[in-house]
């Protein structure tokens, strides 16, 4: 127990440390982690051995990564990009291994080896790169989106790669691993034993779970979850849904992240996506972190010194030709200038992918355990060097590009995004005009119940309590251009406009009030508009009434627009004298006040015979006989 | 007979005096639809479509007004702005309003000498209706010159605001029963209560 306390403490005191810090000088999360991994592994030697293993767990960050990915991904939106993923991506893999496979063999390998590692390097770190994108805001430029399309491809190239690697084994290192006795605790797997036709058909049974599961069974299944109103369950919930996929998923010999990816995309346009989203991303987060330690700290700093002529050179020709290659992929396939760069140099390292098929050559006698060690060290180096580029590109490459092109483009203003915190009777009734305006909106609800009830009416609403900051993050918190909080919960609506406020202070926010006094507060709070939420139909009231009393309608209509001018000029005033520690009927000068502008209003409302200065009596009045 | 459609705009009705009376006594006239556009049209949502179905239900629209700034007031403004469209009352297939009349009843606060060239308004009544006399025009309504109340405000004793009103409820049932004279009236810049009766006699 204490020491896996210790080791816990060790990572995550390490990351505490160093990914701050390394955000602070501007090197990006990534670079911080790896720093840690160095630190704490070779550098110090506070871990070791146990690495290995612990990158095992952390690679399922990345399977998470790519579920959320998924979830950020309608079916649409992926159908669009086929022709990115399979002619950008389809192009990297067989080029880059191509011109890497030749340039082994005029090192002096044999074909076979030659071929592992050009696969082995053909791969980019999904984790790496993927991170960086979204922390940079780059994800959705031209040049991040080519850079997620070869990613996709590459995940899923990886599968018949698992396949090949095995039928390249040489002879003569099988003969070794033999004759040593060695036997590989093979993995648990539903194809043991079954034909091929059959293989393909339970492999093909188990994608379509995915994809109909997910389309049918996931909604009754989170409202289930979601009517217990306890958020630990439906976490529990979001990790049963993800790891069970993974399990399914490795247990017919797909790769994990790429099952999980494809129930993100069926979950994309679920009701509870921004829920899923919110609660697996921390995980996802610490996941991947701890990944990139384990990267880090593997580094075999014996090898690396013996041959660091030959890794630094190693990895600097793998940058080299990965880049080559993709710049004249961006050519073909006319990126802009700026993304062209973004696009080269985000997918120029070796990937995490490298790691657990390099593992696998050695283990099938592919390539010798000597030399997969220094080629471990280059895949390894390249990562480390990704965020340097990162920053390069940033820093030297991109205000250079954007000065250029700025004259050459029009800015085209993005479509207002909205989020819509509750969806009862007062925020439908503000979606329905958003919608009908043209307008996207993101509609939060913490009522399954309600969720469903107008998802019969067609309103689409996403599950969660938007009270919960991660939740309006994953919402887009960080995006939108307007927040409207419409729930009838008073201290939840303070909490929201608070945070929304305080994480953005440009952003407009529409606030529901109970009554006047919430009206203060949430003034307070910082949002622009305040609305009562009966003030308006109460006046409308008010407006039949005088109606029905036979006023004629345009004078009704005067009373009602003198009484609420003043009404507001009477909130002003108090709202001064207001203080949110003392209780209103507590504070003698907001009693007053308020009694004398009560007083006001009514003069106001009511003719004033003598002067022209009551608010209705004064439209339209003509001069009197007597002046003329 | 004819169907007559009374168009009354009047934004203060409880300071009006002239317009009141006028507006009350023209709804007790048989066979005449009367609208009060400020009690339909509180907050200015005029319904075109409804507006466009009187109009054409009907044969003669009196427009009935006080003068506000040598103009309709505001709301009849926006009447004009919104229920003549374009392809209804002008323009290609604008022609559903084509042979309608429009008549014009209305009461100024400025006194007959001040609309004069030597008077303060400097100009004639009938130079501020322009406007309304070339939408008529564009819509191919036939124009009739306006009823008139001159110093409504404050040279109207009683007698003459209860024979203003007394001839406007004949005018209107003149227009319905087609007792006047088109020819000698369309020559007239505009008349006033005491022509009315004379008009009546000679048409009858």
């Amino acid at each position: 127990m204490t020491g896996v306390l210790l080791q816990a403490f060790i990572y995550l005191m390490a990351a505490v440390i160093a990914v701050p810090l390394a955000k602070r000088l501007g090197l990006g999360s990534v670079l911080g982690y790896l720093m840690a991994g160095i630190v704490i592994g070779p550098l110090l030697g506070f871990v070791g051995d146990e690495t290995q293993e612990i990158q095992h767990v952390a690679e399922f960050g990345v399977v998470m990564m790519l579920f959320l990915v998924g979830l950020e991904l309608e079916p649409r939106a992926l159908w669009a990009m086929r022709h990115k993923l399979l002619g950008l991506g389809g192009l990297q893999v067989a080029l880059t291994t191509a011109v890497i496979t030749a340039l082994a063999m005029a090192l002096g390998q044999v074909w076979s080896i030659s071929l592992a590692i050009g696969l082995v390097f053909s791969l980019s770190s999904t984790a790496i790169v993927l991170q960086s994108l979204n922390e940079k805001g780059w994800m959705k430029t031209d040049g991040g989106q080519s850079s997620f399309s070869v990613l996709l491809f590459q995940d899923i190239a990886v599968i018949p790669m698992l396949a090949l690697i095995p039928l390249l084994a040489l002879p003569e290192l099988q003969e070794a691993a033999h004759s040593a006795g060695e036997s590989h605790g093979s993995e648990m797997s539903l194809l043991t034993g079954l034909a091929g036709w059959q293989a393909a058909v339970v492999t093909l049974a188990a994608v379509a779970a995915v994809v109909v599961g997910g389309h049918f069974l996931s909604r009754p299944l989170f409202q289930f979850v979601a009517l217990a109103k306890l958020r630990e369950v439906f976490t529990a919930a979001a990790l049963l849904l993800v790891i069970g996929i993974a399990l399914l998923m490795s247990l017919v010999g797909l790769s994990p992240a790429l099952g999980t990816f494809l129930a993100g995309v069926v979950l994309a346009n679920s009701e509870f996506r921004h829920e899923l989203e919110s609660d697996i991303d921390p995980f996802k987060g610490l996941l991947l972190g701890l990944f990139f330690i384990t990267v880090g700290a593997g580094i075999n700093f014996d090898i690396l010194f013996a041959n660091v002529g030959t890794v630094l050179s190693l990895t600097i020709t793998l940058i080299a030709i990965k880049a080559g290659v993709l710049l004249l992929l961006a050519k073909v396939f006319k990126l802009g200038k700026s993304d062209t760069w973004l696009f080269a140099l985000s997918l120029a390292q070796a990937g995490e992918f490298g790691f657990v098929l390099l593992a696998l050559t050695v283990q099938n006698s592919v390539i010798p355990a000597a030399l997969a060690d220094t080629l471990l060290l280059v895949v390894a180096f390249s990562m480390l060097l990704t965020p340097l580029l990162f920053i390069c590109y940033e820093k030297f490459l991109l205000p250079r590009m954007e000065t250029e092109q700025q004259s050459g483009n029009d800015a085209i203003p993005e479509k207002a995004k909205i989020i819509i915190a509750g969806t009862g009777r007062y925020g439908q009734i503000i979606n329905r005009m958003l919608l009908s305006s043209g307008y996207e909106t993101v509609v939060l609800d913490i009522s399954a119940e309600t969720i469903d009830r107008v998802a019969r009416f067609g309103v689409q609403t996403y599950y969660g309590d938007a009270a919960r900051p991660d939740l309006l993050h994953a919402a887009g918190l960080h995006e939108a251009d307007m927040l409207i909080v419409a729930i009838d919960d008073r201290e939840r609506t303070r909490e929201i406009v608070q945070h929304a406020r305080r994480e953005r202070p440009d952003i407009h926010i529409v606030a529901r009030a109970f009554d006047r006094l919430d009206v203060y507060k949430l003034f307070q709070d910082g949002a622009n508009d305040i609305i009562r939420e009966t003030f308006d139909s109460a006046v409308r009231a008010g407006r039949s009434a005088l109606e029905g009393l036979n006023m004629h309608p345009f004078e009704a209509e005067k009373v009602v627009h003198a009484f609420v001018e003043s009404d507001k000029s009477a909130m002003r005033q108090l709202a001064e004298v207001y203080d949110p520690e003392i209780p209103a009927h507590e504070n003698t000068a907001y009693v007053e006040l308020s009694k004398r502008v009560r007083d006001e209003t009514e003069t106001a409302v009511r003719s004033s015979q003598s002067a022209n200065k009551g608010l209705v009596d004064r439209a339209w009045r003509p001069p009197a006989s007597t002046d003329l | 007979m004819k169907k007559i459609l009374v168009l009354y705009a009047h934004p203060a009705q409880r300071h009006s005096r002239v317009n009141s009376a006028m507006a009350a006594r023209a709804q007790t006239l048989d066979d005449i639809t009367f609208v009060d556009l400020y009690a339909e049209y509180p907050r200015f949502k005029i319904d075109v479509e409804r507006e466009q179905q009187r109009l054409l239900q009907h044969d003669v629209i009196v427009l009935q007004f006080p003068m506000m700034w040598y103009s309709t007031p505001s709301l009849l403004k926006e009447w004009q702005d919104l229920v003549l469209e374009y392809g209804f009352a002008y323009g290609e297939g604008g022609d559903k309003l084509a042979g309608k009349t429009l008549a014009l009843a209305i009461s100024t606060g400025g006194s007959k000498d001040a609309f004069s060239t030597t008077g303060y308004q400097q100009h004639q009544l009938p130079d501020f209706l322009t406007p309304l006399r070339q939408t008529a025009h564009l819509c191919q309504l036939h124009c009739l010159p306006p009823y008139v109340l001159f110093g409504a405000l404050s040279e109207t004793n009683d007698a003459d605001l209860n024979r203003h009103v007394d001839c406007y409820c004949q005018y209107l049932g003149g227009l319905r029963d087609q007792r006047l004279p088109a020819d000698s009236i369309g020559t007239l810049p505009y008349f006033e209560a005491h022509q009315l009766t004379t008009l009546l006699e000679t048409g009858a």
